[in-house]
Parts: C-alpha cells; structure tokens; sequence
C-alpha cells in the first residue's frame, strides 16, 4: 500500500525548479519515450504531486533510466522542465536512499 | 542483475571530487593532442575541450569491462572497488589502454584547431593541464553538491587565466559551460559558443567540395538544449553536400543512447540499435556531432555497412584547405 509522505510533499514544493504540477496528463510523453518508459514522466509526476515517496523510490531504476535527451519536452504542450524534474528527482534519490549527499 | 547503481554513482562522485573527473585519467593523455600546435596557455579566448574526445577510448574500454558485470554475480564486488578507489586511484591503469585509438580521438581536435585558424578566428589559447571536465555526467546524475563544488573549482581556474570568450569542440561542454555554469555562478560572464557555430558565423569560402550524401545524425543536446541544428547542415551543405535526414532529425532527433551507458549499458546498446536502423535507412555515411554519439553509433553500426564519422573530418576536407589532414576523412568503414 502506498502511503502519503507529507514531508515528501514540501520538500518538492520548497524547490523552484520542480514544476511538475503543470502537467495535464495528456501523455504525449509517454507516447515518444525512446526508452519507452511508461511510467514517466506522467505518471511519476502524480506520485510526486500526491506525495507518495515510496512510488516514486520504488521506481528508482527507471528515474536513473531516463536518457535526459528532452524529446518529450519537445512535445510537452505544457513546457514542463521535465528532464530538470527527472534530475531532481535524482537528487532526491541520491540523498534519501543513496546516502550520496556530502552537505 | 543490474549494476549496483548507488555505488557506481558513489565511484563518479568520488572520482569528481578527489580528482576533477568521473574518469581520472593522466594530464598527458588530455593534452597530448595539442603538442606542436603552438596554442598559448590561456588567454581571453581558450578553446576547451572538457576532456569529452580524450576520454572516449578509455570510456569503451570501461564500458566493455562493465557490461559484462551486468547480470553477473562479480557485480557485487563493486561496493570493495569503491572503498579501495577512495584511496588508491583505480581508474590509473586507463591512460595506458587503446592508445592508437587514442590518436584518432586527439586528431578531431587538432582538426578543429586548425578549421578555426584557416577560417581566421584569431588568436586563441588552451589551458593544458589545467584544464578540467566539466563535470556533465555528474550534474545529469544528480549529485548535485558534488558537481557544484566542482564548478567553483573550473570557474576559478577561468578566471585566474582571464578567460572571457570561450569555444567548445562538442554539446555537452557547451551545455554545462553556458547554460548550467551561469545558474551556480552568478557573476559568470564567459561568452560560450561550439566550433560549429563559431566556422558558420565566419561563413568562410569551402576550399574544397564535398560530393558526398551525409546522414545526419544530430545529438539531442545540440539539437535540444542548445538549437544548434542549422549549423552543421549550413556547413556540409555550403561545401556541396548533400544532408539526408533519417526518420528522426533536427528537434525531433532520436538518442544514441549514451547517457545511459555507465548505468545500465543494455539498455544504452538496445537504444543506439534502433538510431543506428533509423539512420541506415536513410544511407550509408552518418556523421555525428558529440564523441558520446560516435562512440555508441559507430558501435552500433559494426556490421551492418554502415559507416559513422564525426563532422570534424568533413568540415577539415572541405575547409581545411592546405592543412588537410590525413586524419579522420579516410578512416575505417
């Protein structure tokens, strides 16, 4: 059962770079991932957005997966930053799970 | 089973911030290309090469070694080769390795030093030693502190030189340098701009023609980050070639799959499979832009008759003029 990380949730919010909450889940992203990743960005954005951490931990592999290459911003009809999303989400990863932070 | 990817990430992190690199190779194989080209050290305007071409060999031979630790039960000795790495450099043995694959890496630079001399740039440095990666794959992973440290350290390094102006050889250095440096640094100031657009601004006569068709394969970080699109196409095409656009092009362009590949290299080889089909559709001769591209392109590629070059070999046929070098137009197939 996935649970609701309230911490989670304002963590995202302090960052002015994670702008995930526009996404309208239209799933044009989805649609031309070349690595065909149908978990992001639109649906990894709601579990941010509904601050289910443990979603978005469990599904590490595929965060790290993302070749960062923008052709899903390219199509984005909402202008999400979303390979600036995916990097802090990894940021995020390597910090709680990871334990890579050296501040 | 996967590559243990917490402690691969551990391994470029430390690499970065105990020796400038996620791949610390020695300061000989950087600069080597650059003997006998007379280039001053440093100056208002440096050329900088952000280590991506020198690496190149070394990175192959990483990747093959660590692609067949993927599902592989020697996976899990990865977490001692961290430890023992904070201590003892275990990246020291890769300056010795592909050394004359090495040489036509380090050629693609002295061609570009040479296409910006015939064009008429005027003079230019190169920081040598000096000179440090900028840290991309760090930044692109997310280990955020660690690669901001290291921006601090290259901006200084910069600034001691009196840097101003400051031409990049492939996307990734230009991408950190004058899109994500400015973000750490407020008071950056350098003007950053890629060879490519620096020959097509000076828009110099070709010396000679290119009868070629060229597939363009264009990188997504030129293409995307940097829309830099036309001034490859300008280049080829003002010297009588003719561009064939695969299924994918310009904005629209399809990944190699290289950054993908120090984490999970199946997954980088299955996406330069499908670029390499895309691009062989459309013909035989692809040119590439990025060393990471022609890396996984051309490997990609073995086999299948298709040939794939980096456009420092075109360009250098086409505009080099008496220089021409007997470097990169004429290699293997």
């Amino acid at each position: 059962m996935a649970r609701v990380n309230s911490e989670f949730i304002d963590e995202i919010r302090q960052s002015d770079s994670f702008d995930a909450s526009a996404c309208m889940h239209c799933g044009q992203c989805t649609a031309i991932c070349p690595m065909g990743l149908d978990l992001l960005p639109r649906r990894l954005f709601f579990y941010v957005g509904a601050g289910l951490e443990d979603k978005v931990i469990e599904n590490r592999e595929t965060i790290f997966s993302c070749l960062l290459c923008k052709l899903c911003e390219e199509n984005c009809p909402r202008g999400v930053n979303i390979a600036d999303d995916v990097r802090f989400l990894r940021n995020y990863i390597n910090r709680k799970v990871h334990k890579l932070a050296r501040n | 089973m996967p590559l243990p990817t917490s402690t691969l990430l551990g391994f470029m992190a430390d690499n970065l911030e105990k020796r400038n690199s996620v791949m610390p190779l020695s300061s000989h194989r950087m600069t080597q290309w650059a003997a006998g080209l007379d280039l001053p050290q440093g100056g208002e305007s440096i050329l900088y090469t952000g280590h991506m071409y020198q690496m190149i060999p070394a990175l192959e031979y990483v990747e093959q070694m660590t692609s067949r630790f993927e599902d592989h039960w020697m996976g899990k000795l990865f977490p001692v080769g961290r430890v023992l790495n904070k201590y003892f450099n275990l990246s020291w043995f890769l300056s010795r390795v592909r050394r004359e694959e090495q040489r036509r890496y380090d050629e693609y630079l002295r061609n570009i030093v040479r296409l910006l001399r015939t064009a008429g740039v005027g003079e230019f440095g190169y920081l040598y030693g000096e000179e440090l990666y900028t840290g991309a794959l760090v930044h692109d992973l997310g280990l955020d502190d660690v690669f901001e440290e290291h921006v601090h350290k290259v901006y200084k390094i910069l600034v001691k030189h009196g840097v101003k102006r400051v031409i990049t050889v492939d996307p990734h250095t230009t991408d950190m340098l004058r899109n994500v440096y400015p973000k750490i640094i407020p008071e950056y100031g350098l003007e950053v701009k890629s060879y490519l657009q620096v020959l097509r601004e000076l828009d110099q006569k070709p010396t000679s023609r290119l009868e070629s068709d060229i597939v363009m394969h264009d990188s997504c970080v030129y293409a995307r980050y940097l829309d830099t699109v036309e001034e490859p196409r300008g280049l080829l095409e003002k010297a009588g070639a003719t561009i064939l656009e695969p299924e994918q092009s310009g904005k629209l362009t399809f990944c190699c799959g290289g950054p993908v590949e120090s984490l999970f290299p199946g997954k980088a080889r299955e996406i330069a499979g499908r670029r390499i089909e895309q691009l062989a559709a459309a013909g035989r001769d692809v040119v590439t832009m990025c060393p990471i591209c022609l890396l996984n392109l051309r490997n990609a590629a073995k086999g299948n008759g298709t040939s794939v070059r980096d456009i420092s070999g075109y360009l250098m046929k086409a505009y080099g003029g008496l220089e021409v070098s007997s470097g990169d137009i004429v290699e293997e197939d």
